[in-house]
């Protein structure tokens, strides 16, 4: 049923209708919304035969939900940046585990300097997690996402994480095809855990795997991965007969026939790129995009065969390695290592920073003029960043350098639009 | 029609942003439900089959911080995600922004804005801007006032969403109403429809007014 909803709650509608049992959240900006919302559906009853933990830390709401799913119950949370690092021991028990826990991750830049706002810093933090780790572009496929994620999860006995970009999509209003119950019940059968705790059929989960077996327990979470390529495929594929729409699958690719440059990312930047492509392409400029919808298992494949003949690819990401650079771009360079493509990696958009569609096409055109560095920072204000240094430079105490540059710039503190 | 490649399977490319794009950023302060005036409109929009995104500027928000939110209104699905530069319409909810904010960024001279306030555009110190912009396409509103008088509430969001359907015709008067009525029960549904109405009439009058100085008698 179309409506125009609130991303936040169309992903609370969607993640009820997959039925959870158990949901356990604390709240973090930009995910609360969501978790409230399902709070508001559980408490009315509309959301029927689901347990509600309220956790006094993430720690706990990914620990319960462990707990949860290996007693064979359907387990959902969410959280964001700090939110999900102070998770992350759990996160990585749950991939190791293989229990099919869902999660959201409304993305958001970490600290310090402390940032509500958007990136994808967070992510890639647990990107070797061993979870299934998708991007949705759109609220749409945010929403649809999940119904997908509760399917591949539990087919596989995978954690899956639906990342979607914090403030952009969770508190942007939008006209969203809302799946009905009746569509998400013939879509999802119940769940038959693989392992579960159960007193009448005792087991052991989590035991201490010596060096005998470590490397075969790893090797075999790798190969749950690489199963999950041509899953993600296939329930993306039923997806479409049963919902009358795509969503989800492994890349999702945009006028890339005949591209002469292909822009990559992950994200709700790809709407913005896909409209900078058409402008161009109006005036010549062959720009075709690509859009990562499954970053983990990473689809080297069907990367490849998307990017096609393409001589300029341009990886936009909205994170990058401290020290080294691109994240997404080494994952994108080995997909295509024997093609003989330009590859830059562009930085754009870290802790909320708007990126217009002019920084974009600037960036597709120094592509074509082949002037795009290997590493470019969009909008970055090298004067700020030259005034600290010299700061840094000239004296001992210089100070702590976000402070500085927030006075050089007269900005306050708590984060001017 | 493009044809696009979605993971193996042919499908009709998504039409590009049309001509018939709205945009259309709220100025405000925090608790005068700037993002809600922003989020009705979107479903005003919505409910005459149109495509239509709401956004809030994502600041820290406490009451009375100045607060921007957004509504994209097309014909077409909207893909992008980017903040509104170049709006075609600004709405003011409170006036003692001017000094504060630049309310204007990117506001072409075909623009259209609404302010509420009690006071003349003189008054107000925007006579030299009104000059460079069309006059049909300039209106104040007393919003807090009429909010005051039909809610007993000064919260002039939903009240200002009647005069921009008077001023742009982006959305009708009966679609606002129905964007209020979802948001809101009871008497406070019932209120803000009464002022929202209004505040149409009210703009609608200053259109006439302005329509008639501008032709002959």
């Amino acid at each position: 049923m179309l409506r125009q909803l609130e991303g936040s709650r169309a992903v609370a509608m969607a993640v009820a209708a997959c039925r959870p049992q158990v949901v356990c959240a604390y709240p973090i900006t930009p995910q609360t919304h969501i978790v409230e919302g399902v709070g508001e559906m559980v408490k009315s009853g509309e959301l029927a035969g689901c347990e509600f933990i309220n956790v006094e830390s993430e720690f706990a709401a990914m620990s319960v939900a462990i707990g949860a799913s290996a007693a064979g119950s359907r387990a959902y949370t969410a959280t964001s940046s700090q939110g999900l690092l102070f998770m992350i021991e759990a996160v990585y028990n749950a991939g190791g585990l293989g229990l099919p826990v869902v999660m959201t991750l409304a993305n958001r830049a970490i600290g310090a300097p402390i940032n509500i706002w958007n990136d994808h810093s967070d992510a890639m933090a647990v990107r070797d997690a061993g979870w299934v780790m998708l991007f949705a572009e759109s609220n749409q496929e945010a929403t649809d996402l999940h119904i997908q994620a509760f399917r591949l999860a539990e087919d596989l006995s995978l954690p899956v994480m639906v990342n979607m970009d914090g403030f952009v999509l969770t508190h942007a209003t939008e006209r969203i095809d809302v799946p009905t119950q009746e569509q998400v019940d013939a879509f999802l059968p119940p769940f038959e855990p693989r392992q579960v705790l159960d007193p009448a059929d005792p087991v052991t989960i989590g035991a201490l795997v010596g060096p005998e077996a470590f490397t075969e327990v790893r090797f075999l979470a790798h190969a749950k991965q690489l199963q999950a390529i041509g899953r993600i495929r296939e329930v993306a594929d039923e997806f479409a007969q049963a919902f009358g729409r795509r969503s989800g699958g492994l890349v999702n690719s945009y006028r890339v026939e005949d591209a002469d440059v292909v822009v990559v990312a992950l994200g709700s930047i790809l709407g913005t790129i896909k409209d900078v492509a058409d402008e161009m392409r109006e005036r010549g400029t062959k720009v075709g995009v690509v859009g990562i919808t499954s970053f983990r298992p990473f689809p080297l494949e069907a990367l490849h065969e998307a990017i096609g003949d393409a001589r300029r690819v341009v990886v936009i990401e909205r994170a990058f390695s401290i020290g080294f650079g691109g994240v997404l771009s080494t994952d994108v360079a080995l997909a295509i290592a024997d093609a003989k493509a330009r590859i830059s990696t562009v930085v754009a958009g870290l802790g909320g920073r708007a990126v217009p569609e002019a920084s974009i096409a600037a960036v597709i055109e120094d592509a074509m003029a082949d002037s795009l560095e290997a590493l470019r920072f969009v909008d970055l204000d090298r004067s700020v960043v030259e005034r600290e240094l010299a700061r840094m430079a000239g004296d001992r105490r210089s100070g702590p350098s976000a402070e500085n540059v927030l006075r050089d710039l007269r900005a306050v503190a708590s984060g001017s639009v | 029609m493009v044809r696009v490649d979605i993971d193996g399977l042919e499908n009709e490319a998504r039409p590009r942003k049309g001509p018939a794009l709205f945009q259309v950023r709220f100025h405000g302060r925090g608790g005068q439900g700037v993002v809600t005036a922003a989020e009705m409109l979107s479903v005003a929009a919505f409910v005459e089959g149109r495509h239509a995104q709401a956004f809030p500027s994502f600041g820290s928000e406490r009451a009375g911080a100045p607060v921007v939110a957004f509504c994209r209104i097309s014909d077409t699905e909207i893909r992008t995600h980017s903040p509104i530069a170049a709006p075609d319409a600004v709405v003011v909810q409170d006036a003692t922004l001017l000094h504060q904010v630049d309310l204007f960024a990117g506001l072409g001279a075909d623009g259209y804005l609404l302010i509420n306030t009690t006071h003349s555009l003189d008054e107000l110190g925007l006579g030299e801007l009104a000059e460079g912009m069309r006059r049909d396409r300039l209106a104040i509103v007393p919003a807090t006032q009429l909010a005051l008088e039909h809610l007993g509430r000064p919260v002039p969001n939903a009240v200002l969403l009647g005069g921009l359907a008077a001023l742009s015709g982006v959305v009708s008067l009966d679609a606002v109403v129905g964007a209020i009525k979802e948001r809101f029960t009871g008497p406070l549904a019932d209120g803000n429809a009464a002022a929202a109405a209004a505040a149409y009439r009210i703009v609608a009058e200053q259109q006439e007014e302005v329509a008639s100085l501008a032709t002959p008698a």
